[in-house]
């Protein structure tokens, strides 16, 4: 059983120029005990993705069609506020991009770390001195005196690694890391990066981890999903998607400058051309404009391509190109 | 916490001192012979020589601000012209009516501008919040005195729900909470106004953090996020404002003390103007810089009890 099963996820944004259709039939799997990557380049609806599944779209947000199936049976897209919420926290925990802003500035750590546990019926001193185990896992020196300090007490990379020992303080079955590492230094990105697939270890809950450092997928992660403008072009293991890339996106963000890449580079390779207007989706293949290969089934609708194993690439001609192609 | 306080304190002493020398100067450069005036246009060129001396008029200009700096800092504000008592008691007598006033209208810009600010900004551009936006510009945009009249006029001479002057029997609490509704209503209407839109625009701002939503991704209960996370925050800017727009609530004072016949220092800054008494007025307006600065004060030391962020900053 998978802890996550995402399936024909379409969300939509109004928007004062129209309806931008931000997620079209998002598809994937986060299956238990695996680190899943998601990249893509800015704008693809990584975080859009996140909010569905958490249900804190924004206002102008809807989830028009597809399945959110949390652990099998409950699908995140249909659950009632109260139950989302009941969710949030204690069976999916979150750690966003921002570890400087993550934090509450006016509240002291403790105190958060305490007010996230409101639904256990422990003692307060109970509480506390559960944060104090999780901060001493992430290796924040001083815990117990950490817990009546204040976030601009701490350094950026143990901001980061409280808002870590934060989410997994509930043992979650699932943790969405949002960029977690990208505003850390290189050192720090390492550290943080083995700490969290420690503790991963550790607690055994599915993790899916977006980043638009490729290295980092490639060290951190068992399954990768290759997004661009709101759609899943590619997915499968790591080592299939890396050493075979099937879709012309996933080729052209490896083959971008690869020394950069083995360097940890903190940014995902350009390529030239822009995501298309999200509001005018083409009826053929949204990465057309930009693609180097580009042929004449590109105006047809693009089907998901089942190859080798469980990947899957988004791309007429990737059966053709893969040996161990299988037919839709 | 201590740390900043102390330097905090600092500075006020700093702007005290520094209002005092600006007070010496403007008593000193106004055109007009002190000793004249006090004496009147029948004094003799003897005594208005006898009263120079007296007022130490005759010292060199550095002594005579020495003497009124260190005066002023022990209390001596000289004495007031018509019955010679010293001013600094005259000023004290007035001073729990204006305080009261003023906190009173605190009272009424914190108990309705925070709440309809919040409100306003959870329900983002809904009717109820374009009918605050709409409100607070028109509560601000009419003066204090306008306010004040209007309230007069409809509540107690109309109406007759209150009473229209005075500030109420002596030791009767209630009487005199009954005569400070209108008068405070007059200094914190304005305030109303600018507490909400103050409240709103910084608790909108709050809630796009990103603390808020990993406050949200935890599946914290809505209620704790909006007032313990958010509006702790979106109210500090609040405070300061507040301490500020004391200066102007004690302008408003001297209005709502003289349309409603109040005691307090507005209306004995009035009266002794009127009267040419000078020495009361410069008392009175350095009491009155005493007290704005010391809710200054207080204003930023509430902000640093609230705002960790603050106080390490010093
Ligand atoms: N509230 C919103 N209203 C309208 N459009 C939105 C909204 N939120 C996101 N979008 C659009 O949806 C698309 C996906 O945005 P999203 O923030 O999910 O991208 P992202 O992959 O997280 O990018 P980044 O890497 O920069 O964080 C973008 O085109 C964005 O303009
Ligand atoms: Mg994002």
């Amino acid at each position: 059983m998978s802890t996550l099963s995402i399936s024909g996820l379409n969300v939509h944004f109004s928007t004062e120029a129209g309806s931008l259709h931000a997620l079209k039939d998002v598809t994937f799997d986060v299956p238990e005990r695996r680190i899943v990557g998601i990249v893509g380049e800015s704008g693809c609806g990584k975080s859009t993705l996140i909010n569905a599944i958490l249900g804190l779209l924004s206002d102008n947000g809807e989830v028009r069609s597809g399945q959110i199936l949390f652990e099998g049976d409950q699908d995140l897209a249909r659950l009632s506020r109260g139950q989302m919420q009941d969710l949030r926290g204690p069976r999916i925990a979150t750690v966003f991009q921002d570890p400087m802003g993550a934090l509450n500035p006016v509240l002291s750590v403790g105190r958060q770390m305490i007010n996230i546990q409101y639904r256990s019926p422990q003692s307060r001193a109970a509480k506390a001195a559960r944060a104090v185990e999780m901060l001493k896992l992430v290796r924040i020196p001083d815990a117990e005196s950490a817990l009546g300090r204040y976030p601009h007490q701490f350094s950026g990379g143990m901001k980061q690694r409280i808002a870590i020992a934060m989410a997994l303080m509930m043992e979650p079955a699932l943790l969405i890391a949002d960029e977690p590492t990208t505003a850390l230094d290189a050192t720090l990105e390492v550290t943080t990066i083995e700490l969290l697939k420690d503790l991963q270890a550790t607690i055994g809950c599915s993790v899916m981890f977006i980043s638009h450092h490729l290295g980092v997928i490639a060290e951190l992660c068992d399954d990768v999903v290759v997004m661009y403008a709101g759609e899943v072009v590619e997915r499968g293991t790591v080592r299939d998607v890396f050493r075979a890339p099937a879709h012309p996106y996933t080729r052209r963000l490896l083959e971008c400058d690869p020394a950069r890449q083995s360097r940890r580079t903190r940014v995902l390779p350009t390529i030239p051309g822009e995501i298309p207007d999200l509001r005018q989706r083409p009826r053929g293949c949204v990465f057309a404009p930009r693609c180097l290969e580009r042929h004449a089934g590109c105006d047809t609708p693009q089907v998901e391509h089942a190859l080798a194993g469980d990947h899957r690439a988004r791309c007429n001609l990737a059966p053709a190109r893969s040996p161990a192609a299988v037919p839709p | 916490m201590l740390n900043y306080a102390v330097k905090r304190l600092g500075l006020s002493v700093a702007i005290v001192s520094l209002a005092m020398f600006l007070l010496f100067c403007m008593i000193y450069l106004v055109p007009g012979d002190p000793a004249s005036v006090a004496l009147g246009p029948r004094a003799t060129e003897a005594m208005k020589e006898a009263m120079r001396v007296r007022m130490g008029l005759d010292q060199p200009v550095w002594v005579q601000f020495w003497n009124f700096f260190t005066g002023a800092w022990t209390g001596d504000l000289g004495e007031e012209v018509l019955s010679g008592r010293p001013v600094l008691d005259v000023v004290l007598e007035q001073l729990p009516y204006t305080l009261v006033l003023i906190a009173g209208g605190i009272s009424w810009s914190v108990a309705l501008g925070i709440p309809l600010g919040c409100w306003a900004a959870i329900n983002r551009g809904s009717f109820a919040d374009r009918l605050v936006g709409i409100l607070s510009v028109a509560v601000i945009a009419v003066p204090s005195f306008v306010v004040a009249i209007y309230a007069l006029l409809i509540f107690a001479v109309t109406l007759q729900w209150l009473p229209a002057i005075g500030a109420g029997e002596p030791g009767d609490v209630g009487d005199q909470l009954v005569h400070l509704i209108l008068p405070s209503l007059a200094v914190g209407l304005g305030w109303v106004g600018y507490i909400a839109r103050m409240v709103r625009a910084s608790m909108l701002e709050v809630l796009e953090a990103s603390h808020i939503r990993t406050a949200r991704a935890f599946g914290l209960p809505e209620r704790l996020i909006t007032y313990r996370y958010a509006l702790t925050i979106a109210i500090l800017p609040t405070i300061t404002l507040l301490g500020i727009g004391i200066g102007q609530m004690l302008s408003s004072a001297v209005f709502a003390e003289i349309v409603f016949a109040r005691p307090g220092v507005g209306k004995l800054v009035y009266d002794a103007i009127l009267t040419r008494n000078f020495p009361l007025v410069t008392g009175a307006v350095l009491v009155t810089t005493v007290i704005f600065v010391l809710l200054n004060l207080i204003a930023d030391l509430i902000v640093g009890a609230l705002d960790p962020r603050v106080r390490s900053s010093f």
